[in-house]
């Protein structure tokens, strides 16, 4: 093995050379060959895309490969891994540091411009090879970035005999799959981005430009909800204190271009359905994708202090910060420039569909906006007064500034899509949505009496997510005639709702049970701390939990304190829990494993803490209301884009031709 | 006009982004090196007998005062790493900030309690006087009540190594 050890290493290194230069041809001459005509040119942007994608996948592969077979003579994997990590780990491994997570996203931008080259024979053939070249050009500047300051392939000789571990709260199934999806979800904003400068290069943006950049976005949205809510859930269950959202410097960083792309993904209806806000779309499509770089610049220069930051270097911040303003502002420059040309064709009352959605942007991105200040303010305010001062902004600036802008949106949701395009009749929609308003009341006034420590704005967002919830169910209602036609023909309703309107229904009901999630989990969680002998009983909730006592397990890589406790409700046995502290020795650290027993109506928590020397044991026992709801929900709406994704209207690669005619068939049905 | 104007907002954001890149956000503002503690007296954290004051670090012994939370996470990494300072014979005291007493008692029992004394400081007040700006800090102090070394942000083996220990053998000059 230690004969084609730094093979492995090399070819990667090669690999990676290759797939620099192709994207390099990729990102120049068919910008060029559009330019001047030159067809030529024009055709070599699809083979340099697959050239490109090979090299990339193979450089992926061998750093994997590295990983697999734990070939220590590549430094990376020295660094990272270890013989004794379980498999699942080794790999996950890959992208759990700064290089090989680099590789990952180069690699995910490569298989979305592989996709354009394959399926996008529908595209005007000069837009295509446009947006081929910005992708290729944003390869490139990462794969120059990669190369020349973190290159996974470095190579040790002589090789150590012994890897120096991953950092063990990184093992965790939850996490193995988190970046892969919250990079799917940058990555994929990238499309967007490239179709906006190809369109801003080509000075037109029309109604099949937007149902492009559709299902692109959709797809990127979908997982970066899922990656999202995949690093929340791993919050919740692994730090072992029951939280779940920390306003950490990095979970905003990949907060804000889920909010600019939700954004995104209304504003591009507006362009398809009726060719209006075009350079507004343009602009938040450039906005989303520069918030997923952004987010990779706070991560990995280390301008912001954060837990989950990469090992920072000033140098690669230098490269990145560069890339950023080639990037970005290259693009603005270019919006700046062109933009003003854009001509927008329909107009519309601020009362009507557009108004709403233009409503929905406004409260999206203000929300973007405030969560931007608040993770960008303490390093402005150390630029500003040269050091002197610095400030940490914690979940208090974040709770008071972004609940406020998301509760009219709550309420928007549920009115917007009951407005019809161009002018609409408000007091019609509310009207329809007065079983909506009932629910929503009936929810305060129940509340008001039957939960004993409810506050006042509790029950507001209970009522709420009531309202948003049944207001959407209430809106497919009304599409599908329910009450007004006979079932037959309800059913024929059924069928031919495109079904891009299921997914919308779906992710806004989704986005309902995450806020109930969210108010009835903080609001009504009960936790008990105690140290507890074997034998003695917590009782929280209704609930008594008998803690049977300790033992001591191995696990693969580690030594865990493993306690039992036996949960009954009114003296009937009901499920056992068994939370453990792990020690691992490579490196040195110990993690807390919660044991949940989750169910549809509450989570039961516990932790087991250290000895208290005298036979005690300290645990900590939580009672939390609904919680799964908030990644139900996230699910729910990662469900609901891909339902939408789904719709004829919108699947990549079906013939123009034939997509067009359903277009003329739908516009009235959606 | 109004399309130039995302460019001039993001000018100004990588301008300060660039600025940030040059300084290093741990970094103490050099005013506070060198000043004595403010007065101060603390109950200790519930379940713990020895409260803090700044008496106690004006006694003539070299210590460090950690200023942690429970809701803090970088406080739970570099928790270990309190702990070996502690084992090294270091005398480590804690300042429990703006923290849930049950909280803050749970954490030290789950996670161990490496501090000689602790101090509640439940709204925060003694930590502002101290300077704090984020969690965790941990300032060194000498035998006379002076701030000789002060990190932001977690402590892990390496400012241990390069930071904390030289200050300490610094103060017992």
């Amino acid at each position: 093995m230690e004969g084609n050890g730094s093979l492995i290493g090399e070819i990667g290194l090669y690999a990676l050379i290759l797939a620099l230069v192709f994207s390099l041809v990729q990102g120049t001459l068919p910008m060029v060959g559009t330019h001047y005509g030159v067809g030529a040119w024009i055709a070599v942007a699809r083979p340099a895309a697959l050239g490109q994608f090979i090299f990339i996948t193979l450089a992926f592969s061998m750093l994997m490969l590295g990983y697999i077979v734990s070939d220590f003579s590549i430094e990376n994997v020295a660094l990272n891994s270890h013989t004794d990590k379980p498999m699942l780990y080794k790999i996950s491994g890959v992208w759990g540091n700064h290089e090989g997570s680099l590789i990952l996203w180069i690699f995910i931008l490569a298989l979305f411009g592989l996709s354009v080259a394959l399926f996008g024979s529908n595209l005007p053939p000069t837009l295509r090879a446009r947006v081929l070249a910005v992708q290729g050009l944003i390869s490139f500047g990462f794969l120059l970035f990669t190369i020349t300051t973190s290159n996974p392939f470095t190579l040790l000789n002589p090789p150590p005999l012994q890897g120096l571990g991953l950092n063990p709260l990184l093992q965790d199934p939850g996490l193995a799959f988190h970046p892969p999806f919250l990079y799917l979800g940058y990555v994929g904003f990238s499309m967007a981005f490239s179709f906006a400068i190809a369109a801003l290069i080509e000075g037109r943006v029309e109604p099949a430009w937007a149902r492009w950049v559709r299902p692109w976005t959709l797809a990127a949205w979908c997982s970066l909800t899922v990656g999202i809510a995949l690093g929340s859930w791993w919050a919740y269950y692994e730090l072992g204190w029951g939280g779940w959202w920390f306003w950490d410097p990095v979970e905003n960083a990949s907060f804000m271009p889920w909010l600019a792309g939700t954004a995104l993904l209304h504003s591009a209806i507006v362009v398809e359905k009726r060719d209006a806000l075009k350079s507004w779309t343009v602009l938040l499509a450039i906005l989303t994708f520069s918030l997923s770089l952004l987010g990779a610049f706070l991560v990995r220069s280390g301008v912001l202090t954060s837990v989950h930051a990469f090992a920072t270097d000033p140098q690669r911040g230098v490269f990145i910060l560069a890339l950023l303003v080639i990037v970005i502002g290259g693009s603005l420059v270019l919006y700046a420039w062109r933009a003003p040309a854009l001509k927008s064709g329909g107009y519309f009352s601020p009362l009507s569909r557009e108004g709403g959605l233009i409503l929905n942007n406004l409260l999206l991105i203000t929300a973007c906006a405030t969560v931007l200040i608040g993770t960008l303010y303490p390093l402005f305010l150390d630029v500003i007064t040269g050091g002197e001062s610095k400030v940490s902004v914690g979940p208090p600036y974040f709770t008071n500034t972004f609940i406020p802008i998301m509760l009219p949106l709550v309420v928007a949701v549920a009115i917007g899509p009951m407005l019809s395009w161009k002018r609409a009749d408000l007091y019609g929609a509310l009207s329809r949505l007065r079983l909506a308003l009932a629910v929503a009341l009936l929810v305060v006034i129940i509340g008001w009496y039957t939960i004993e420590n409810g506050s006042f704005l509790s029950l507001c967002g209970l009522s709420l997510a009531a309202w948003l919830f049944v207001g959407a169910l209430v809106d497919l209602g009304e599409r599908l005639k329910i009450g007004r036609v006979g079932l037959g023909a309800v059913w024929r309703r059924v069928i031919a709702q495109p079904r891009a309107t299921y997914g919308m229904t779906a992710a806004h009901m989704g986005l309902a049970l995450t806020i109930f999630g969210i108010v009835a989990s903080t609001s009504w969680e009960t936790e008990r701390l105690q140290v507890m002998r074997p034998g003695q009983t917590a009782d929280i909730a209704g609930y008594a939990l008998l803690f049977v006592g300790v033992k001591d397990v191995g696990g693969p890589n580690y030594n865990s304190v493993r306690a039992t406790f036996e949960v009954s409700r009114e003296g009937a046995y009901i499920a056992t829990l068994q939370p453990e502290v792990r020690t691992f020795t490579d490196p040195p650290m110990q993690t807390t494993e919660a044991a949940i027993r989750p169910t549809i109506t509450a989570d039961l928590y516990a932790v087991v803490g250290d000895p208290d020397g005298q036979g005690g044991w300290a645990t900590r026992i939580y009672h939390k209301p609904f919680v799964h709801w908030i990644w139900f929900g996230a699910a729910v709406m990662a469900g609901g884009g891909l339902i939408s994704l789904s719709d004829k209207r919108l699947r990549v690669g079906a013939p123009g031709r034939r997509k067009f005619n359903r277009r003329r068939a739908k516009v009235t049905a959606a | 006009m109004r399309y130039l104007l995302p460019l001039g907002v993001f000018v100004v954001v990588a301008a300060a982004l660039g600025i940030g890149l040059t300084m290093d956000p741990r970094v103490l503002p050099s005013a506070l090196k060198g000043k004595e503690i403010p007065d101060f007296s603390l109950q200790a954290v519930q379940g713990r007998e020895l409260g803090l004051s700044s008496a106690n670090l004006r006694q003539g012994t070299v210590s460090v005062v950690n200023i942690f939370a429970s809701w803090c996470g970088p406080c739970r990494v570099e928790h270990p790493y309190i702990t070996e300072l502690r084992n090294l014979g270091i005398v480590v005291y804690g300042i429990n900030y703006k923290d849930h007493p049950d909280h803050a008692e749970e954490w030290l029992n789950i996670h161990g309690d490496p501090y000689v004394r602790t101090g509640a400081d439940l709204n925060g007040r003694v930590s502002i006087d101290w300077g704090v700006y984020g969690l965790p800090e941990t300032y060194v102090v000498d035998g006379g009540g002076h701030v000789i070394e002060k990190h932001i942000g977690p402590l892990m083996p390496d400012d241990i190594r390069s930071k904390i220990l030289p200050a300490i053998q610094r103060a017992m000059k």
